[in-house]
């Protein structure tokens, strides 16, 4: 039987793993076109175009230049709002699918973390992940579903220009489709058939292709969106000339795909985290509450340390966007979008709150904490004031009166903090010290005994000071005293210093703390309630980001439906107003929590089983 | 068992936040006379006192002295008459502000000016097209390759400031022109790090020759009184004063190339 069953997992595997080699059938070899990777598109189109010329192939397929459309060439649903619809639907589908895309990484991750300690514990966190998202997963493929069907609807031009060029990843994307499916079917109803040994293996291959899978569609369907922003390998008419490839590899897909999987493993982590506060709240006795604060913490550590890396990822992927286009750019963040950045600002800032606030609720966990309570406030006193930094736009809302008397839409002193320089500058610092609370954490329920500890808090102090010392110098002389290009390069050695405090302070912690004496048991569940509306706020904070920021992407595109290639010319080829827009995607938050609150009622009802006494006939 | 304090906690907490309030107002309004403006400051104060609540409520300790009073004025028999005084106060300040914040004034609203114009890729000026993408300024190259020649042209340009844009932009190039007063918005501050410094050579010239008339259709209506230039200065001259604008200010345009 065992045999049998080795043989059929077996067979399906290696069906699946031939699935995974067979995409590139689908795409045509890699060209060089990342070397040459244009400036803006028509240079892309130039080099494309002279490409094709030189090599002549009689199979090529020639494509249709971009359709000039008038309004009538846009179908009507009398009653609906065509752009609001797709809008809305795309919206709830990438929201479902950033969750069910990073679910099975840091399943993956707990899975491998019980089966290397030996700790059960961790088996059942990470079944109790995946249960959570196969409902999300259903949710995703309908709302994809319903996104096709709206684009075929309302745009059926714009859909035909696209999938024309993108025939080959479309269908690539439905195999695989399929294949994630029953990966994750497997995954999921075979957690508790392949448990031990080779089995439990076999079990963690389906986790890496399940992940596999996953972010391959993920990067797929990346390249349909980037190439509306970025295309490649077209003409001024729109007329594509490249391959597959050519047009999945545009100027901005791997910015999009670097920052994308990072935010998808943050948003992960906080839907789950959310999950864990629900479960907490209404939790029965004890036993539930102490695991589903463990579930809780566990959760929050994922969002935190994926969100760390993660305004690295946006600032990357923002000086990607202003070297592929200025005008692009400007119009992002410091033209008509300007504005939702600072309500970005403020929900970051709602994020890094929460999830400090939620670290030092947790030291309450621990009877030793006393010891750090008190320099809670000075963590506060920087995390505010690098917020304030951190949101301080540079264009002023003013009354006119403020206008009159300050000469100007610019503030004399506070302009500075306008800039980007002050920006890198103060988030670095937030994560510094988002960092210092977690190690704060990490220790309050212990006493160190190796016989340096002294010396390693000293070393730890004074990395500390030094790091933050050069985050300063290198954010005030060269985002103010030097040309732009070092302005601009300055952000990376500020990264690297926060990124060397980081991980030198987690070494020194590691080996300074192991053997650690315990000051006393940690009691999991000794969380107040309000610890757990942290977790909600920041699963709240990065759902109505992600739909801020979303929109920002795709609205920088403005009139047009591919950038300077082929128009928009519907009804409503226009951007619309902030406050209009914020609506929008406030009521699409509002509908996907409430579709993440079904999912979690779900999960509950799933366990109950009622004993319907005198429903059923007794059988003899 | 919470020990006695000398200030209550709920009293620190309020005076903490009136005085962070009070704070920002006597730096900016009286010490350095730029004032704070309104909606920066209602933003500054909402994520103080978010910072401020947190560091009080982390405990269940500090939670429970914060709290504490607020549940014996709503729950204890003894405090009937403070309670009653302060279920009339907090509406009748509620009802002010709402009546200050909602009543009519002949203020102009205020206005989410978009103050940076996004370039277009291509625009057309002294009767020919320009790509802003790969235009660079003429007289950039002299700077290294014949610095007293840069000299004489940045003192040309220096020239052209002078007789045409210094009555709006100030002979310091601070935006303080003696007609700055009566527009609005007012003139560009070429001293500021966020104007000029962030920009390419490129931008300048397309603002500068196409004027307020130039700006894109999108974020549309722009209200800039900046004339169209390319009607009465030459090409090179506006190059020119472009060089100068980055002298006199000692900032550098905005480049992708190392230096």
């Amino acid at each position: 039987m065992l045999k049998r069953n080795i043989r059929i997992i077996g067979v399906v595997f290696l069906l699946a793993i031939s699935a995974m080699f067979m995409l590139p059938a689908f795409m045509p070899a890699a060209s060089a076109s990342e070397a040459a990777a244009p400036t803006a598109a028509p240079a892309a189109a130039d080099s494309a175009a002279a490409k094709t010329a030189a090599v002549p192939d009689a199979n090529a397929v020639t494509y249709p230049p971009a359709p000039k459309l008038t309004a009538a060439d846009y179908p009507t649903v009398s009653g609906v709002n065509p752009r609001v619809a797709v809008w809305l639907v795309a919206q709830l589908h990438l929201w479902l699918g950033a969750f069910v895309v990073a679910v099975p990484m840091f399943v993956f991750i707990i899975e491998s973390i019980g089966m290397a300690t030996r700790d059960e514990r961790y088996d059942n966190m990470a079944y109790e992940f995946i249960k959570v998202s196969i409902t999300a997963y259903s949710l995703t493929a309908i709302m994809g579903g319903l996104l096709s069907f709206s684009l075929i609807l309302f745009y059926p031009d714009v859909f035909k220009y696209l999938a024309l060029i993108f025939k080959e990843s479309m269908f690539a994307y439905a195999l695989l489709f399929f294949a994630e499916s029953a990966v994750l079917y497997i995954y999921y109803y075979g957690w508790h058939w392949l448990q031990g040994g080779n089995r439990k293996w076999i079990h963690l291959t389906f986790g890496l292709l399940l992940n596999a899978f996953g972010i391959t569609l993920m990067l797929l369907a990346n390249s349909w969106t980037t190439f509306m922003m970025s295309p490649a390998a077209v003409d001024a008419a729109g007329v594509f000339n490249g391959n597959t490839w050519e047009a999945i590899h545009n100027f901005l897909w791997n910015p999009i795909n670097i920052h994308r999987v990072v935010a998808n493993v943050a948003y992960g982590g906080s839907i789950v985290g959310a999950y864990a506060g629900f479960k907490f709240l209404s939790a029965k006795n004890k036993e539930e509450r102490a695991h589903y604060d463990w579930v809780g913490y566990n959760a929050n550590f994922i969002a935190i340390a994926a969100l760390l890396p993660l305004p690295f990822a946006g600032y990357y992927l923002t000086a990607e966007l202003y070297a592929y286009s200025q005008q692009m750019g400007i119009t992002l963040m410091g033209g008509v979008f300007a504005w939702i950045f600072i309500i970005q600002a403020v929900l970051i800032g709602a994020l890094f709150l929460s999830a400090n606030y939620y670290l030092w609720c947790g030291m309450g966990r621990s009877d030793g904490a006393n010891r750090y309570n008190p320099r809670i406030k000075y963590i506060a006193i920087v995390l505010v004031a690098a917020f304030l930094v951190w949101f301080t736009p540079h264009t002023l809302v003013l009354t006119n009166s403020e206008l009159k008397s300050l000469g100007g839409p610019y503030h004399k002193y506070l302009g500075v903090f306008g800039i980007m320089p002050a920006k890198n500058t103060a988030v670095n610092f937030l994560l510094t010290f988002t960092f210092m609370s977690f190690m704060f954490y990490r220790r309050a329920n212990k006493i160190a005994t190796v016989s340096w500890a002294t010396t390693g808090n000293a070393i730890q102090i004074a990395l500390f000071t030094m790091g933050l010392i050069n985050i300063v110098t290198l954010g005030v002389y060269y985002g103010y005293f030097t040309n732009t290009v070092y302005k601009v390069a300055a952000s990376i050695p500020q990264v690297l210093t926060t990124l060397t405090i980081i991980i030198t302070s987690t070494i020194i912690d590691t080996l300074m703390y192991k053997g650690a004496k315990d000051v006393a048991p940690l009691h999991w569940g000794r969380m107040p309630a309000r610890s757990q509306y942290a977790l909600f706020l920041l699963a709240v904070s990065f759902t109505w980001l992600m739909g801020l920021m979303g929109y920002v992407r795709s609205g920088i595109r403005q009139h047009w439906h591919v950038s300077g290639i082929f128009r928009d010319a519907s009804p409503d080829a226009y951007t619309p107003t902030l406050g209009y827009a914020a609506n929008i995607i406030t009521i699409g938050t509002i509908i996907f929590m409430a579709m993440v609150i079904f999912v979690f009622w779900l999960s509950t009802i799933s366990g109950k089983h009622v004993v319907a006494k005198g429903y059923w006939k007794e059988q003899a | 068992m919470t020990k006695k304090r000398l200030i209550p906690r709920l009293l620190q907490l309020a005076l903490i936040i009136i005085g962070v309030y009070f704070s920002f107002i006597l730096l900016f309004d009286v010490a350095l006379h730029q004032i704070i403006p309104k909606s920066l400051l209602t933003m500054y104060m909402l994520f103080v006192v978010a910072g401020t609540v947190m560091v009080f409520t982390f405990t269940e300790e500090g939670a429970q002295e914060l709290v504490g009073p607020i549940k014996a004025l709503v729950e204890d028999p003894s405090k009937k008459m403070l309670r009653n005084i302060v279920f009339v106060i907090v509406p009748l300040l509620a009802g002010y502000y709402t009546y200050t914040s909602m009543m009519p004034s002949f203020e102009a609203p205020m206005e989410l000016r978009t103050i940076h114009p996004a370039p277009p890729s291509k625009f057309k000026a002294f009767g020919k097209s320009y790509n802003l993408t790969t235009l660079e300024n003429p007289f950039r190259k002299f700077e290294k390759e014949d610095p007293a020649k840069f000299k004489e042209l940045v003192k040309e340009g220096g020239n052209v400031y002078i007789k045409n844009c210094q009555y709006c932009h100030g002979d310091k190039l601070d935006g303080n022109g003696p007609y700055a007063s009566g527009l609005n918005p007012t003139p560009l501050n070429f001293q500021d790090v966020g104007t000029i410094a962030q920009l390419q050579e490129s931008f300048l010239f397309w603002r500068i020759a196409t004027g307020g008339p130039g700006l894109p259709a999108e974020a549309a209506p722009w209200i800039s009184a900046m004339p169209v230039w390319q009607d009465y200065l030459t090409e090179d001259e506006i190059w020119k004063v472009i060089l100068y604008l980055y002298d006199y200010t000692g900032r550098r345009p905005r480049s992708w190339a190392n230096e």
